[in-house]
């Protein structure tokens, strides 16, 4: 078992320098395929109308007269140790992490993007709960009297949840309850830290538009994963045992049948976690998300590259977090 | 070999091992019927059967896929849960009808009076719970008020008395972690934890291993003389019931078509599919045949059951009836003492047939 | 073709000893460890040794029947042999040419000759091809024109396997599980092989089926002058329908002899416990002390790390220092039987 975190973890830090070393590849080279010139590129960190001294300076400095894999390199060797940068009349230390400067604001990309984080977190956390709890809880409902009505109720939602998007949702959620009956209105990210309550308050609609869509997906599983379960030949043993229906349900279905939820659960919320970009859009929240679009609209390369690597992280993270608790969950996997 | 076994058994032929007991039957079933209704019509899986069952007895129910036998045993254990299976007739337990009883009544009956084995142990037991923790379960359902130390002791005596070695380590182990026999035996702890009085098993050997299903046969037999439970052995196989079985029931294509003593239904059997079924399996204990004698065609739909005597469009002896195995239901009348079977065939007629035609070939 | 080889099949005198006449099949040191990985690194850190230097022959025309219990690498073996399954060592010849390696190309005119029948009749035949294209597909793939087209051909395989030609637009879940064992049959026979190897042909199908199945295998056999390879767990079918019978434990032959002979007295300990476990339909049988019955102690061992020496003393009530130490050989004690066991029963051929 130990062996296997070990080697779980290190193939989780080869996956995020795989992922590195394509997004630095596809986001350095790219513009050059565009047609754009290294000049170019060094231009963006100097004022409007640059002299070539300048750019040639900046260029150097930046080190974007270097072949790419030094530059790569270079990119490794400041996320882990810092960089000095010189672009402007004063060098620049870049901290550790270093994902560079914007392009844009000339700002470093670490601080800014980590400063999104707490908002995209309370979001996926808070939808994730919700989702989790109604989709689950609808889906065994169903499964348990298949074809009733609530059954049917129940999956006919689910189905519209799967087919609307959410700036759908998330717009009609606001006009009602933010103009047409103003029951949440000024809506404004506040801290979990400075008001809980507000902070709840405030992301309630982007939770449930978020989780609308998701427990529309979950019930289905749900539903799928306990009808396969409760025809396993353990859970007729359970019951020959004289278990009272509720215990052959809670205890030997919904385990099994909520194990493979596990597996996706993780998958979503790393994606989450990376951005939710329109929930974030529609809602006007200053999360990861909304970095990455501005980051794509602004052609911003050193916030993209930096985005696209953190939501690779949380992509694998959760994913490693997964595998584990699906060996701490079903012994077949732990011990063999 | 052949010829030793012979005359051992012509010495014993006038001692009947376990003489049919005397007074009310423990189960009682009467003209039990299980249809279930699906989209391509009334699937009628148990017909109309009727048997009684002694404590300390043995009953052997014995069909292919698709006679009912399996349906039966659920039938008895009250875990037939869908809406669309109709269940009518009697189950009597100890004299209370167990169809009339409420859902939790049976429900405080199963696991502690009816307990039940099932075909293959290694889906049969829950993957992420150890066998402890599942034995343990079963007891404290029926013992409500016996501490976890308690159950687990129970668990581990009787992980003890089926013979897994080092119950108190092995107790904590997962299902996957035991062989396949162990495993078998683990699920005869959890049913006998209760001390039962009726166990029912369901091909409780034919996902196993000859060798290890001979140690299973005879860990039943062992229990069972202990403990003094009676017993049902659902199987497809003739030498399981030969095996363990006082009693034999034959059903084909939902019906009981003959039921008797195991001695006389073995030696002079009375239903042409029971000639058939002998006839088509090789034997290990007889001259080697030239050639086996199938039966011709296949088992019948539920759904669509041959009109008269289900079996006959695969009965070589169908037109000796006149007529009547198509057009009449047969009944079950006795053939001799105890031996009953659903034949049109005069009881004269079936004898000599069985004893010119069939016999040589067994 | 075939019309030569029965009447040739059915020209030798069954009496004649096995190692005259040619064998069709010849396996020497046949082998199969699937690795185990484990630690940090994944390397291999030990093996399955589910076929672990096994040697028999086939000759043409009879039938070899392989039996043993779940995890003694019969199956394995049945895919090595048709090379489903690259061997790990050891040297499988088929009509004298080595096969043991041959790649998929070079095994393509092969598979021609040596056919495989599976247990499964629900899972081994294409829900979604007709009875006429699954049963028409040998010849596909072998660019195989038969006489007459190829629609006659599969309605005169499926009237051979006891099928109706009207069968041939039908799907497979319109048929029962011996009508579907058919059809895998039919199949089987399209190119007319010389070989098939059986792998549990009639475990799935229910008792009065069985029987017809069994009898088809025969009537094919003698029509067709088949060579059969036939792998059960059921000793009582395997009997019945071979010539010869192997005993397989633990990935080893034990014992392999003529039908007759191993039946009426078999020599291993190992084969002794098997046969005396079979339940037979006799309750006679219990009533006088049953008790001749060899009950074996525990399970078998783990294929991983098989017992030293004999792979059967550590559940044998004959075993002595020297079945531990040394690995008996597989020898011959009599005509047509050899054993591989230090202490064999009746080794004096005083049965």
């Amino acid at each position: 078992m130990f062996a296997y975190i070990i080697r779980r973890i290190f193939a989780a830090v080869v996956l995020l320098l795989v992922v590195s070393a394509v997004t630095f590849a596809i986001f350095f080279l790219l513009p050059r395929f565009a047609g754009e010139t290294t000049d170019q590129l060094a231009a963006q960190y100097i004022g409007k109308n640059p002299s070539p001294e300048a750019i040639a300076a900046v260029k150097s400095n930046l080190g974007l007269d270097q072949p790419l894999y030094t530059q790569y390199w270079n990119f490794l060797k400041a996320l882990v140790s810092g960089a000095e940068y010189k672009f402007g009349p004063e060098p620049a230390t870049c901290h550790v992490p270093c994902f560079g400067y914007s392009f844009k604001n000339h700002l470093e990309v670490w601080p800014e993007m980590t400063s999104r984080i707490p908002v995209t977190i309370s979001l996926a956390i808070g939808a994730a709960v919700l989702w989790l709890v109604s989709g689950v809880t609808t889906g065994v409902i169903s499964a348990l009297k298949p074809r009733s009505i609530f059954d049917r109720l129940s999956m006919g939602v689910a189905l519209a949840g799967v087919s609307l998007p959410v700036f759908f949702t998330g717009a009609l959620l606001l006009t009602l309850f933010s103009y047409e009956w103003p029951i949440l209105d000024n809506l404004e990210y506040v801290d979990f830290t400075d008001d809980p309550l507000m902070w709840a308050r405030n992301l309630i609609l982007p939770w449930v538009s978020l989780a609308f869509l998701y427990s529309a997906l979950y019930a289905r599983l749900t539903r799928a994963g306990m009808l396969e379960t409760m025809s396993e030949d353990y859970i007729r043993t359970a019951r020959a045992k004289g278990l009272a229906e509720r215990k052959v349900v809670v205890k030997h279905g919904l385990r099994s049948a909520l194990t493979p939820i596990i597996t996706i659960f993780g998958m979503d919320l790393g994606l989450l976690l990376g951005g939710a970009l329109i929930t974030e859009q529609v809602f006007s929240l200053k999360g990861v998300g909304q970095f990455a679009v501005q980051a794509i609209s602004d052609n911003d390369l050193p916030k993209i590259l930096g985005v696209t690597l953190l939501a690779a992280f949380f992509i694998v993270v959760c994913n490693l977090v997964v595998d584990l608790l699906y060996a701490l969950v079903d012994p077949r996997v732990r011990l063999s | 070999m052949t010829d030793l076994n012979k005359t051992a058994a012509d010495a014993v032929q006038d001692a009947p091992r376990n003489p049919a007991p005397a007074g009310d039957p423990f189960l009682s079933v009467r003209d039990l019927r299980v249809h279930f209704d699906t989209d391509d019509g009334l699937v009628r899986s148990v017909d109309g059967v009727s048997f009684d069952l002694h404590k300390g007895r043995t009953l052997g129910i014995v069909g292919e896929s698709g006679s009912g036998k399996s349906v039966t045993s659920l039938a008895i254990m009250g875990l037939h849960r869908s809406k669309r299976a109709g269940i009518t007739g009697e189950i009597r337990l100890d004299g209370e009808d167990l169809i009339a009883a409420g859902p939790d009544r049976v429900r405080q009956l199963r696991g502690r009076e009816l307990a039940m084995i099932f075909q293959d142990p290694l889906t049969a037991m829950h993957p992420y719970y150890t066998v402890g923790q599942q034995i343990v379960e079963a007891y404290r359902v029926h013992h409500p008020q016996a501490s976890k130390k308690q159950a687990r002791a129970r668990a581990v005596e009787m992980l003890d008395r089926v013979g897994i070695p080092q119950p108190d380590r092995r107790v904590d182990d997962y299902p996957h972690q035991f062989s396949g026999g162990m495993r078998q035996r683990a699920m005869i702890a959890m049913a006998l934890v209760n001390d039962p009085s009726l166990l029912i098993a369901d091909e409780p050997t034919t996902a196993l291993d000859v060798t290890v299903q001979a140690q299973i046969l005879d860990l039943i037999r062992d229990l069972q003389a202990e403990f003094g439970s009676a017993v049902i052995i659902i199987t497809h196989d003739l030498g399981v019931v030969a095996e363990l079985a006082d009693d034999i029931l034959v059903m084909y294509g939902g019906k009981c078509i003959e039921r008797g003593p195991a001695e006389t239904l073995f030696d002079a059997p009375e239903h042409p599919y029971t000639w058939g079924l002998l006839g088509s399996m090789p034997r290990l204990d007889r001259e080697l045949q030239e050639r086996l004698v199938p039966v011709k065609g296949t088992p019948p739909s539920l759904i669509n059951v041959p009109s008269g005597c289900a079996f006959h469009p695969r009965c070589p002896y169908a037109d000796l009836t006149g007529g009547r195995s198509s057009s009449e239901l047969p009944v079950l009348t006795e053939a001799a003492p105890g031996h009953h079977a659903a034949c049109h065939l005069p009881v004269a007629e079936r004898h000599r047939i069985f004893a010119e035609e069939i016999a040589p070939r067994l | 073709m075939t019309d030569t080889q029965a009447t040739e099949a059915a020209a030798i005198p069954s009496s004649t000893p096995a190692d005259v006449r040619e064998p069709l099949l010849k396996v020497t040191g046949l082998t199969r460890h699937f690795p185990i990985k484990g630690g940090l690194l994944r390397r291999q850190t030990g093996a399955v040794r589910a076929v672990d230097g096994i040697d028999f022959t086939v000759n043409a025309g009879e039938t070899l029947g392989v039996v043993g219990e779940s995890g003694c690498g019969k199956s394995t073996m049945g895919r090595l042999v048709t090379r489903l399954d690259e061997p790990t060592g050891g040297k499988i010849e088929f009509e004298g040419t080595d096969i043991t390696h041959l790649g998929v190309g070079a095994m393509r005119p092969l598979r021609r000759d040596i056919q495989m029948i599976f247990q499964d009749p629900y899972s081994s035949l294409n829900p979604r091809h007709t009875v006429g294209t699954i049963v028409g597909a040998p010849f596909k793939l072998q660019d195989a024109v038969p006489e007459g087209g190829l629609k006659k051909a599969v309605q005169d395989l499926l009237e051979l396997c006891g099928l109706s030609p009207e069968h041939y637009n039908r799907y497979p879940h319109e048929f029962s599980g011996g009508q579907r064992q058919r059809i895998g049959i039919a199949r089987a026979l399209a190119l007319r092989p010389k070989m098939i190897v059986a792998d549990e042909p009639v475990s799935a199908l229910d008792v009065s089926i069985q029987a017809q199945v069994v009898n088809l295998l025969d009537d094919l056999q003698r029509e067709l002058g088949l060579t059969y390879l036939i792998i059960a767990h059921d000793l009582s079918v395997v009997r019945h329908v071979s010539d010869r019978v192997a005993v397989m434990y633990l990935g080893k032959v034990v014992e392999i002899a003529d039908r007759d002979s191993l039946y009426s007295g078999p020599m291993h300990p190992y084969t002794n416990a098997l046969m005396s476990a079979v339940p037979v339909p006799d309750p006679r049988r219990r009533q006088q002390g049953g008790r001749e019955r060899i009950l074996l102690k525990g399970d078998v061992p783990s294929p991983i790390n098989p017992p030293s020496g004999c792979r059967f003393r550590t559940r044998c009530w004959k075993a002595q220092d020297v079945c531990a130490a040394q690995e008996p050989p597989l020898a011959t004690l009599k005509t047509g039987h050899q054993v591989a066991c230090h202490f064999p029963e009746r080794s004096e051929g005083n049965e």
